[in-house]
């Protein structure tokens, strides 16, 4: 990825444009409202379930498409790919623990974001608490892979 | 008075908001990544964003793989937050705020941050880009957080807590 300094000059606004559509469509679906997401949980409101699919809809189409279509991003060069991570079994180990606390709060990341924006202060307290997690698992990753010592891969 | 035909109670049950605000917004949502990603190639997720934005303040080596990536993810963020503005301005008529109790979205927050950061991505990522993607590690962890959230959000409405 291009650094800081030869970025085209159209990446921020690019990736400002796409946060502005994805707040609002958060916004707009009700995500933002931890009640709406509850509500959902306990199986009183399945709209949910068009947010997320309807979302990946949407992506999948582009993801699909953009490859055949163009070589590399116009403003950054870089390859079109999907988004595939490795599977290890962090990735259930982790999912589990988010689900926890998504069921107890009602809010995710990005719908917390959203959240303050609908003007929702009290959503502080959960994006506080998602600092404070996000900092004990840094904290505590950083930890065991010094104690290794061994060139432990980037992630 | 006429009932309405068996599909439709059914809907009305499973949807007592009907399904246009998800399904425009989910749209939106899946439109915002596409936007980026058609642009730059690259597939955003939210929860990336707290670590990305700790490495601003902490020196843990775990969150240096980040530091190239903090300052757009901070305009991602500021853009998700003043998008939601824009709708709470245009239709919702100002502030909203939530009654769910403090320590649920303070520890659940807890939760969350860990969860997603161990688990490589949250609702945006694995939910909306990596399902999009196909992906089978993605489909996994939706799999996951979905069965732990349910149960969890099922567990405190027995036990009384509301919201």
């Amino acid at each position: 990825m291009a650094s800081a300094t030869d970025r085209h000059p159209l990446f921020m606004p690019l990736v400002l444009l796409g946060g502005l559509i994805f707040g609002f469509g958060l916004a707009y679906s009700h995500m933002a409202r931890p009640e709406v997401v509850l509500n959902f949980l306990q199986f009183e409101d399945f709209g949910l379930l068009f947010v997320m699919f309807g979302g990946a809809a949407v992506t999948g189409v582009v993801f699909f498409v953009m490859p055949r279509v163009l070589d590399r991003a116009p403003l950054t060069g870089d390859r079109f790919e999907r988004r595939l991570k490795s599977f290890d079994r962090n990735v259930l180990i982790g999912g589990g623990i988010f689900g926890v606390g998504w069921g107890l709060s009602g809010i995710c990341p990005g719908a917390a974001y959203a959240s303050l924006g609908i003007g929702n202060v009290a959503i502080l307290w959960a994006l506080g608490g998602m600092f404070l997690g996000a900092y004990l698992q840094g904290w505590w990753r950083s930890q065991t892979s010094s104690a290794d010592a061994a060139p432990a891969g980037a992630d | 008075m006429v009932t309405d035909p068996v599909p439709l109670q059914v809907a009305a049950e499973l949807f007592p908001n009907g399904i246009s605000r998800y399904a425009v917004g989910g749209l939106l949502v899946g439109l915002g990544a596409a936007v980026i990603y058609v642009g730059t190639g690259i597939s955003a997720g939210a929860s990336t964003f707290l670590e990305s934005t700790l490495s601003y303040v902490s020196g843990q080596s775990r969150f240096q793989q980040y530091v190239a990536s903090r300052d757009w993810r901070v305009v991602f963020t500021l853009g998700i937050v003043l998008g939601a503005a824009v709708y709470a301005v245009v239709y919702q008529g100002g502030a909203w705020t939530t009654d769910v109790a403090w320590w649920r979205l303070l520890v659940g927050g807890v939760f969350v941050g860990i969860g997603t950061r161990v688990g490589k991505g949250c609702t945006s990522g694995h939910g909306v880009c990596g399902v999009g993607s196909a992906s089978k590690t993605s489909i996994l962890g939706v799999v996951a957080f979905l069965v732990t959230a349910i149960v969890t959000a099922q567990i405190v409405a027995a036990l009384g807590v509301t919201p």
